[in-house]
């Protein structure tokens, strides 16, 4: 649906150049959720930018559909951009008009009759769950609360495509949850193919289907999330996968990074797995998370330095399904 | 106080306001067009354009760096030609539009400056054209700003007309010229300084309540 060919982006200043983008390849699927993760300063919002062409790349083609975008005059530009709705971090409502009249806002350019807007906006209102604040104006509603009025401006236009440019790394933990979810909603009930910009990779582990990791303008490794994040290959997708510190305990120890894909609830097995090696197993740290009724998360455990201990408690994890790699960079 | 003065300082009063009000009203015709215009033509802006940029600039910058009196003097000619006089009100007019439009221009343009630049990059995204994207986010975003900036520009506007009083100007700045400078009238002077300053009141404080009144960011 969305195609990049050999995509490139650089910025030039009289005193600098940057290359924000380096002969980027990827295909987004119609209907899927795609996760472009990444660290600041990877390119990714710049990526996401020249899907709508907010930025123009230097060199390379943009598909969608088929149709190369870079060729489209400026009204056809207008038209397609019509079709792919956008959310931003900041959310950027227009704080002079209130909650129907911001999402109102895409149907008047578009030239929609007011009776019409207004209903479509009602509409997208209850989608989002917000009927109550039909009338409020953006300062009084909370992130969250901005973030889903965005998000029903964004799909006024009945568009195929909805770009997140970091649209939750504003808001709280619960909040976030709740907005992924909603985004979650939106591809099942309406189909809209979302692209998703984000540096955390919670956001793409909830509802992403692919990902793609960047770093320093291209993309070092893609895949379905699962793979990705069980079998991390590039050392961005490392660091991305474990919080900063643990980067360091990998490299440090001697241990093993246990992932959970949801097939299993962690706890039988760490305890089944100590029962059968008859050894105190060091936790050094886990992170899970309760996504659907199933577990997903990692666990770092350290390593007995007796060998064939270590062997059995891989052989353990092995006939047990369970995914799992060796610090140091490994992989099993 | 004699009848007469009291007449004097009334009909002064209606000179100066028809003069700063319609002077003001004229010059936001011709600023706020060409604000706009040099704010979108900025680099960065939504119909980046260095020329027109450098040229609207440079000849605000001109007449802004022309002193009020020079200006006002340096215009008779045009002055004449247009209201077929060089004195009295409706001549004091002509030059104060003249030296507005460029401090409108401005002001418009720092207001539209605040505006959100994440703000224009969404309805960019949503396919505004570059005129959807001045009527209908980046003017209506700027309002509040916008007005408080034109009663900065009127206040701005009522002392120039009360300056032009020296060169047969109309209005409460020639009152204070002709019968407190000139015949050595302080009182008389004082009323009209102490009007000016009413009147400068009123216009702050009514803008100031507008605001307050329009700005959808202050309603909690």
């Amino acid at each position: 649906m969305i195609r990049f060919e050999n995509v490139s982006k650089r910025f030039s200043s009289r005193k600098s150049t940057t290359d924000a983008m380096n002969h980027i390849n990827l295909e987004i699927d119609q209907g899927e959720i795609y996760g472009i993760i990444g660290f600041s300063g990877a390119g990714k919002s710049t990526l996401v930018r020249c899907i709508n062409l907010l930025e123009k790349p230097t060199e390379g083609s943009v598909y969608f559909q088929g149709e190369r975008i870079q060729d489209m005059n400026q009204r056809q530009l207008r038209a397609y951009r019509q079709k792919v709705g956008m959310i931003f971090q900041q959310f950027n409502l227009l704080a002079q008009r209130n909650v129907i009249e911001n999402i109102c806002y895409p149907l008047e350019i578009a030239g929609v009759k007011k009776s019409q807007a207004v209903a479509r906006a009602a509409e997208l209102l209850e989608l989002v769950g917000l009927q109550e604040k039909a009338k409020a104006y953006p300062e009084q509603l909370s992130g969250g609360q901005k973030q889903r009025v965005a998000i029903a401006r964004a799909l006024a236009t009945k568009p195929e495509v909805l770009l997140c440019d970091e649209a939750t790394s504003a808001l709280d933990p619960i909040t976030t949850r709740s907005i992924l979810a909603l985004l979650k909603e939106i591809n099942e009930k309406l189909g809209v193919t979302i692209v998703v910009i984000t540096h955390e990779m919670k956001a793409v582990e909830q509802i992403c289907d692919r990902v793609a990791v960047m770093s320093q303008g291209t993309i070092e490794e893609e895949g379905t999330v699962r793979d990705v994040f069980l079998n991390p290959k590039s050392e961005t997708a490392r660091k991305l996968i474990l919080p900063d510190h643990e980067t360091e305990i990998l490299e440090a120890h001697h241990m093993l990074r246990i992932a959970f894909d949801g097939q299993s609830a962690f706890e039988p097995v760490i305890s089944e797995m100590t029962m059968a090696c008859n050894i105190a197993v060091n936790i050094l740290g886990a992170r899970t998370e309760n996504i659907g009724g199933k577990a997903y998360g990692q666990m770092l455990i350290e390593l007995p330095k007796d060998h064939e201990t270590a062997n059995q408690m891989k052989q353990f994890l092995r006939d047990r399904k369970i995914h799992f790699e060796e610090g140091g960079g490994t992989h099993e | 106080m004699s009848n007469s003065v009291l007449q004097l300082l009334w009909s002064g009063t209606l000179e100066t306001l028809y003069m700063t009000l319609v002077s003001s009203a004229i010059a936001y015709v011709f600023g706020i067009p060409l604000g706009v215009l040099v704010y979108v033509s900025d680099s960065g802006g939504i119909c980046q354009n260095r020329v027109i940029h450098t040229i609207t600039g440079t000849v605000i910058n001109i007449v802004r760096s022309v002193p009020f009196l020079i200006l006002l003097v340096a215009i008779l000619p045009f002055t004449r030609l247009v209201v077929g006089t060089t004195i009295g009100s409706a001549a004091t007019i002509v030059p104060l539009v003249v030296a507005a439009i460029p401090f409108v221009a401005r002001m418009v343009e720092s207001s539209l400056k605040e505006v959100h630049a994440g703000v224009i990059e969404a309805a960019k995204a949503m396919g505004s054209s570059p005129l959807q994207i001045v009527y209908k986010v980046i003017l209506p975003e700027a309002k509040p700003s916008l007005l408080v900036g034109s009663t900065i520009a009127v206040s701005t506007i009522l002392g120039y007309s009360a300056m032009a009083g020296f060169v047969g100007g109309g209005g409460l700045g020639a009152i204070a010229i002709n019968y407190g400078y000139y015949r050595y009238q302080s009182e008389t002077m004082l009323l009209t300084v102490a009007l000016l300053v009413i009147i400068v009141q009123v216009f702050q404080e009514t803008g100031i309540w507008l605001v307050r009144k329009i700005d959808k960011r202050e309603q909690n």
